[in-house]
Parts: C-alpha cells; sequence; structure tokens
C-alpha cells in the first residue's frame, strides 16, 4: 500500500510533502519519543504521533519512514511544514486519537 | 545559563567559545553556563577563555532524560564534571550523528580548531529516568533546573504534565518566550521554587535575550546555589532584555 492510498481510504489531511505520496508502506510505528523512534522504526514505516516540531521531520528523514501522521487534529507548525517539504516526507493529519487511528492502520495494512 | 556551542548538532558553528565570550560581554552578562545537549566537552575551554576576560563560566549539560525531558544540570569543578561526562557516555542512547539532518558536533579550542567530533547524536536521550539523572547530579553536589519549563515540547510539564514530588529541583527555567509573571504562583511548580528565565542561545545573537539577575554577596558557585535556593538573604529577580 502506498502513502496516497492511506490518504485516501481513511481521509487524512495533507499538510505537506504533497509530491512525496507514492512511498510504498512497510508498516508502522506508534511514539511519540523522538529516542524510540530513532531507535526501532523501520525505513518505510508510517509514524503516528502527537509531536509537532522540527526534530520530527529530522528523525523521519534520518529513518527513512513512509511519511508522519499527526492525530488529534494537530496542525503542523510553519517551520514542521517548511522542513518536510525540503526534506520531502509527508506530513498527514488526521482528527482523530492515536489509539482509534493505529487501529484503523493496523488492519488496513494487515 | 544556558546556552548552547559548536557542540550541540544544533548550535550554530558561530557558537565557538571566543564568540560566546565576547557576546556575553557585549550584552553585559557577568555569568554564564554552557550547557551543549547531553555532553559538557566543550565547556571548560570556554571557561578556561573566559576567565581570562572576566566573565564566570559556570559547565554543565542540557540532559535529555528518558522521558525526553530536557534539565540543566551545573557543577563547580572539574573532577564532578569529569565524573558527570562518564555518566553521560555511559546513558547516552547511541545512534549515529547525521551532520546533514541535525548539524555537526564538534569540540573546538580557543582558536576554533577542531580537537574532536562527537559522532553520537547528542540530541539523543539517557536511557535513564529524570529522578535518577537527578540524584546524579545531586551527588556530584551540582544544580538541577528543569528546562525551559513552558515550552510544549521537551519540558517537563509537557512530557510528564507535573513535576514529580521526588523531583529535587533547584530552580525552573523558563524560555526567554514565556512570561515570567503569569507562572509566579503556578500550582504547577512546586511552592516556593525559583523561577529563572534563560535565553537558550543557539546562535550568538541570542545570548542575552533572556537572563536573571542574581542577588549574591560574590559570583561564586555557592553564592548562586543560595540564591536559587533563597537562603541566606541571597536570592533572584528577573527581566527580559527586549
Amino acid at each position: 500500500m502506498k502513502v496516497s492510498d492511506l490518504i485516501d481510504q481513511l481521509g487524512l489531511t495533507v499538510y505537506a510533502g504533497s509530491d512525496n505520496l507514492d512511498k510504498e508502506i512497510t508498516g508502522g510505528y506508534v511514539s511519540d519519543l523522538l529516542s524510540d523512534v530513532m531507535g526501532n522504526s523501520k525505513e518505510g514505516n508510517i509514524w503516528i504521533t502527537l509531536q509537532n516540531h522540527l526534530n520530527v521531520v529530522a528523525v523521519a528523514s534520518l529513518k527513512e519512514l513512509s511519511c508522519i501522521i499527526l492525530v488529534k487534529g494537530i496542525v503542523p507548525a510553519e517551520d514542521v511544514i517548511e522542513k518536510a517539504n525540503s526534506e520531502e516526507i509527508a506530513v498527514l493529519g488526521s482528527s482523530e486519537n492515536t489509539f482509534e487511528l493505529s487501529g484503523k492502520i493496523y488492519q488496513l495494512l494487515k | 545559563m544556558h546556552i548552547h556551542t559548536v557542540l550541540s548538532p544544533c548550535g550554530s558553528l558561530e557558537m565557538s567559545p571566543k564568540i560566546i565570550v565576547k557576546s556575553a560581554l557585549d550584552a553585559g552578562l557577568d555569568i554564564i553556563a554552557i550547557t551543549d545537549h547531553n555532553s559538557t566537552k566543550q565547556s571548560r575551554i570556554i571557561k578556561q577563555l573566559a576567565e581570562e576576560e572576566g566573565l564566570m563560566v559556570i559547565c554543565g549539560a542540557e540532559i535529555n532524560s528518558m522521558e525526553e525531558v530536557h534539565c540543566i544540570a551545573l557543577f563547580e569543578h572539574d573532577n564532578e564534571l569529569f565524573q558527570f561526562q562518564e555518566y553521560l557516555d555511559q546513558h547516552l542512547i547511541p545512534i549515529k550523528n547525521d551532520p546533514s539532518f541535525f548539524g555537526f558536533q564538534v569540540v573546538v579550542d580557543e582558536d576554533e580548531m577542531i580537537l574532536e567530533e562527537e559522532e553520537r547524536l547528542l540530541i539523543n536521550a539517557l536511557d535513564v529516568d529524570v529522578i535518577s539523572i537527578e540524584r546524579q547530579v545531586h551527588q556530584l553536589n551540582g544544580l538541577f533546573i528543569p528546562a525551559h519549563i513552558d515550552r510544549p515540547f521537551n519540558g517537563i510539564l509537557s512530557q510528564l504534565g507535573f513535576i514529580p514530588e521526588k523531583l529535587k529541583i533547584d530552580a525552573v527555567e523558563l524560555s526567554q518566550h514565556a512570561k515570567i509573571s503569569s507562572w509566579i504562583g503556578c500550582n504547577k511548580i512546586p511552592q516556593g521554587t525559583t523561577i529563572i528565565q534563560s535565553s537558550d542561545a543557539h546562535q550568538p545573537e541570542m545570548i542575552g535575550k533572556a537572563f536573571t539577575t542574581l542577588k549574591m554577596e560574590t559570583a561564586s558557585f555557592d553564592e548562586i546555589r543560595l540564591a536559587l535556593l533563597g537562603q541566606k538573604g541571597r536570592s533572584v529577580s528577573y527581566k527580559n532584555k527586549t
């Protein structure tokens, strides 16, 4: 499944990286601790988080994640959007909370 | 009391010892603390240079705990600083830095020659919780101050939602964006805790943008401790520099 398919299926908002939605998803990772994501996520994972700052983009780039999904209607900060666009990482949004969103995505990726 | 150098990956490459000392003196500061992310390695060089210029420098670090809470740790003596550096080396979760993503992490001498490059990403977390870190800092007679508690990320309040009762803090720090008046009497801060404000400078022009005024008999580590704890007539007052 590609990031674009996930967006269509769940009606996710695209905040950044609209040219980078073609990435293949390898799985998902849920964490709000950057150190945890750095240590344990895998390339191509979607990352579900509520953290909304520049280092989120840096970590996603470093780990070559397929996209970042912000939960609970969180809108990424301007500098996050800018950095995500330049790093070519999609930042998506959902109004749902982490538990519900993760559950839905888990089912879709199974 | 919170300044980064070229060693922090997010610290500008202009944050060299000479430029930091000059910027601090130009800003009218008497005392500064060098607090790179999870490392004390650049601090002593700056302290030595500053001594010649009449600026007091305290060596320390901005620690990132397991919960990703940032805290300032400050130390008086070299042996305490070295022991704490060993603790940091032992507990930093190792991830290799990629300078193209995070920035360079270099230790430089007074002439800005590179002495070493830190390979492990310093903005990563330690594998120990904030209370254990506090104990270690105090065991080494240091000062422990949760950093930028107003910030929506990496502050003790954003990460934990509260300041644990068991955590012995010497003060709390607000970022330069906060209005101190709105934090006085805040019920999330233990009663009587001193509030300081620092620049968290990552570029030279940020140095002195926020500072704290200490009322002390002399400029010494002990006096600073007394002022933060509000003991023996020493105290803290504060204002923003616009």
